[in-house]
């Protein structure tokens, strides 16, 4: 077994098995370490595919930045904690697990029927080269300079909404 | 690259519904939003194996813009949360319906 | 990247809005009275990018390396998005006060939803869609939250927020398994190559998860849930705002995306699914209006109903089909502009006067607003010589003509049950006396914004072929 086929059980188990216990944790607070693991998890397997620059930003802008916010909010409200999962309204939860369940499988069928693999001819230097900073940071202050200004756009509008929205004090 | 596309597009969508049974399951608002960035990090993993083997960045430039996109909805997701708490003292969903749904 | 000086001129209205949320906010942070200001200057943007958007039209052309479309349809849309804000913003020069949120910042995020909505309807590739939305939308969470000490303003917002996120996920889903099977996010090269992707499984899933979050956006059936509740809840002026500009935004990227379903070369792909989405929210959103007692939530059930309407035009799948929707969206916008802003000049302070009843017996007390009211009422029953008879006109045409017969009696079966519930408010005002005594607000602005819709949606009933004309000049 190659070291690429182990390294991606680990990291993939890992994705898996947190976004599970993500997703039935009752305390709000353990939902969200878990979060954090599922995301280094997932930065893991961006490494596998050679997507170094997305790799970084998830470990430093999601898992660093995004999740932190959460916490804080999470601590800072003190949430009660949920009902079990049967609990409250099982019926409602048994048939989301089954719908869920049953688009799984249909997705999975999809996958390996229409086998995307066969059309494409996956090349290692090709995807090295395409997943730098410099390969990103050339394309996104060229070819897509526009959606990165109207990101800034969205940035700021977001800063304002959530000043407004939180501020402490309105006059 | 010896894993065949397959396996990591079936991973991505068995946590993007992992992310939508946490939405329809969970009551407590920041679960849910929680929930909510699974299924776009998911959805990121999509993207980024579809980009590797394609061998263009165009799928990693998608996601670069899906979190700024997330960073901007949690700063906003958060301080409407927050303008609730103050005003409800609550953060479960079936506990906020003076509206009716 | 641009070019030339001469491709900045093509973007002036993006500019011109942009350059306001920059401006709006220098303002509200050294001016004392920066409500008055950012109220001038906003008029100032939306009124200049709208007229400018019109006056350019017929300057087609592509910018920033295939990114973003100007000219054409874009700029009809760019003009339904401006002028809708225009009357918004006039109308909540008073209202906002009455509602308790004068703060500056309610401009700076209405323009920055209109820039989201803009950028939406140019939009030549799947990352401008996806920033577009995501700007309008997140805008929306902010404006429907609002006045944050009132709880229901907070349980709307919230609402909004989650299902919009939720909503999202789906979009952003699709979008990956639609790059990852065409290989490219640029819309024109995805409309040639759609004909051959429809044998890709995995292709038509991402376009189908695509869909699925974009019925949440245009408020349909099967994800309709959210859309009584959040109007409701937010202030009246933006609730009109969320159902003009939001859905006419929504639709225009459908009609952007996935152009290649909608002239006819692919056949009937995905006719099924926006049947389904048609039929069900045309005569759900009609039946349930007739129960409700609210008249924001009467608003609501008639939004979803339109969106059905308009979603006969893309499973009719014709260049008619996407004729009529544009025509539609803007004879749609004012009306239910106009509609929307007089429930805004009626409602009281903390919310009161929305039940129906309060308009029993207007027309004695206040005779102008009642004939506006009428107007916008007829119109959006679809009664012949205004704005809204046309636009259903040219979408139950596309639905013929594509062989779509029993979808348009759907259509036409619905609009009679809607005549029911909007008649039975004009009913109300001229017929019925002993109303609880409800004074309209007092606010120039406001009846400014409102004659202004009633006169675009007698315009656009009077003079609909010319109209229609020049949409189909650029399809």
């Amino acid at each position: 077994m190659s070291l690429e086929i182990l390294l991606f059980i680990v990291f993939s188990l890992i994705s898996v098995i947190s976004a599970i216990l993500m997703i039935t944790r009752s305390n709000a607070v353990i939902s969200a370490l878990y979060l954090i693991l599922n995301f280094a998890g997932l930065a893991g397997l961006y490494l596998l595919l050679n997507a170094q620059f997305i790799a970084v930003t998830q470990v430093i802008v999601y898992a660093g930045a995004i999740m932190v916010l959460f916490l804080f909010v999470i601590m800072l409200l003190k949430p009660e904690h949920e009902k079990k999962f049967l609990e409250a309204k099982p019926k409602l939860k048994i048939f989301a697990v089954a719908i869920a369940a049953i688009i799984f499988l249909q997705l999975i069928y999809l996958l390996f029927f229409s086998k995307p693999s066969e059309s494409l001819s996956p090349e290692m230097t090709k995807s090295i080269d395409s997943g730098t900073i410099e390969a990103i940071g050339k394309q996104l202050y060229t070819n897509y300079l526009l959606p990165f200004e109207a990101a800034g756009f969205l940035l700021l509008a977001a800063t304002v909404g959530a000043l407004i929205l939180a501020k402490k004090k309105i006059e | 690259m010896t894993i065949p596309i397959e396996y990591y597009l079936a991973l991505s969508a068995f946590m993007f519904l992992v992310g939508v049974t946490g939405v329809l399951i969970r009551r407590n608002a920041i679960v849910v939003f929680m929930s909510i960035e699974l299924m776009l990090n998911s959805a990121n993993l999509t993207l980024v194996a579809f980009s590797s083997y394609l061998g263009n960045s165009v799928g990693q430039i998608f996601v670069f813009f899906v979190m700024t996109v997330a960073a901007a909805e949690a700063a906003v997701g958060l301080a409407i949360i927050i303008a609730l708490f103050r005003n409800k003292l609550t953060l479960n969903i079936d506990e906020i319906n003076i509206l009716k749904w | 990247m641009l070019n030339s000086l001469q491709d900045l001129y093509h973007i002036i209205p993006l500019l011109i809005v942009s350059g306001g949320i920059l401006v709006s906010i220098i303002v509200e942070m050294y001016s004392k009275d920066s409500e008055k200001i950012l109220f001038a200057l906003s008029i100032l943007v939306f009124g200049a990018a709208g007229l400018f958007s019109l006056y350019s039209v017929n300057n087609v052309s592509i910018l920033f390396n295939g990114m973003l479309a100007t000219g054409g349809n874009v700029n009809v849309f760019s003009f339904i998005f401006n002028i809708g804000a225009f009357i918004v913003t006039l109308l909540s020069a008073d209202y906002i006060r009455k509602y308790g949120t004068y703060y500056g910042e309610y401009y700076i995020i209405l323009q920055s939803s209109v820039l989201g909505m803009m950028l939406m309807a140019g939009a030549k590739d799947l990352f401008i869609i996806f920033i577009g939305l995501e700007l309008m939308s997140i805008s929306f969470y902010v404006l429907a939250g609002l006045n944050r000490k009132r709880y229901n303003a907070n349980e709307a917002s919230l609402k909004y927020f989650l299902l919009g996120a939720f909503a999202t996920g789906f979009i952003v889903y699709g979008i990956g398994l639609i790059y990852g099977t065409a290989q490219t996010t640029s819309i024109d090269i995805l409309t040639v190559r759609f004909p051959q992707l429809t044998g890709n499984l995995l292709f038509l899933a991402g376009v189908l998860l695509f869909l699925v979050g974009f019925t949440f956006k245009i408020a349909a059936f099967p994800f309709h849930m959210w859309v009584p509740d959040v109007y409701q809840g937010s202030p009246t002026v933006v609730a009109g705002l969320f159902s003009t500009g939001g859905k006419a935004a929504a639709f225009s990227a459908i009609l952007v995306t996935l152009a290649a379903l909608f002239n006819g070369n692919v056949g009937s792909l995905f006719t099924p699914y926006l049947i389904f989405v048609s039929a069900l929210s045309m005569i759900y959103g009609s039946i349930v209006a007739i129960s409700q007692d609210d008249i924001k939530r009467m608003l609501a059930y008639s939004s979803i109903s339109h969106a059905g309407y308009l979603a006969i035009g893309l499973a009719a799948g014709n260049s008619e089909g996407t004729a009529g929707i544009i025509f539609y969206l803007a004879a749609y916008s004012f009306m239910n502009l106009g509609a929307f802003g007089i429930v805004a000049l009626i409602e009281g302070e903390n919310e009161t006067n929305l039940s129906i009843a309060s308009y029993a017996g207007l027309a004695k007390r206040n005779p102008a607003l009642a004939a506006l009211l009428s107007i916008f009422m007829f119109s959006l029953s679809g009664i012949p010589p205004f704005a809204g008879f046309f636009g259903k006109y040219y979408v139950f045409f596309a639905a013929i003509k594509s062989g779509l017969t029993w979808l348009a009696l759907i259509g036409i079966l619905s609009s009679v049950i809607s005549v029911y519930f909007y008649l039975r408010i004009v009913v109300l005002m001229y017929f019925k006396d002993q109303g609880e005594e409800v004074i309209p607000s007092k606010s120039a602005m406001g009846m400014v914004g409102v004659v202004l819709s009633a006169i675009l949606v007698v315009l656009l009933g009077v003079f609909p072929g010319s109209i229609i004309n020049l949409i189909s000049s650029f399809l």
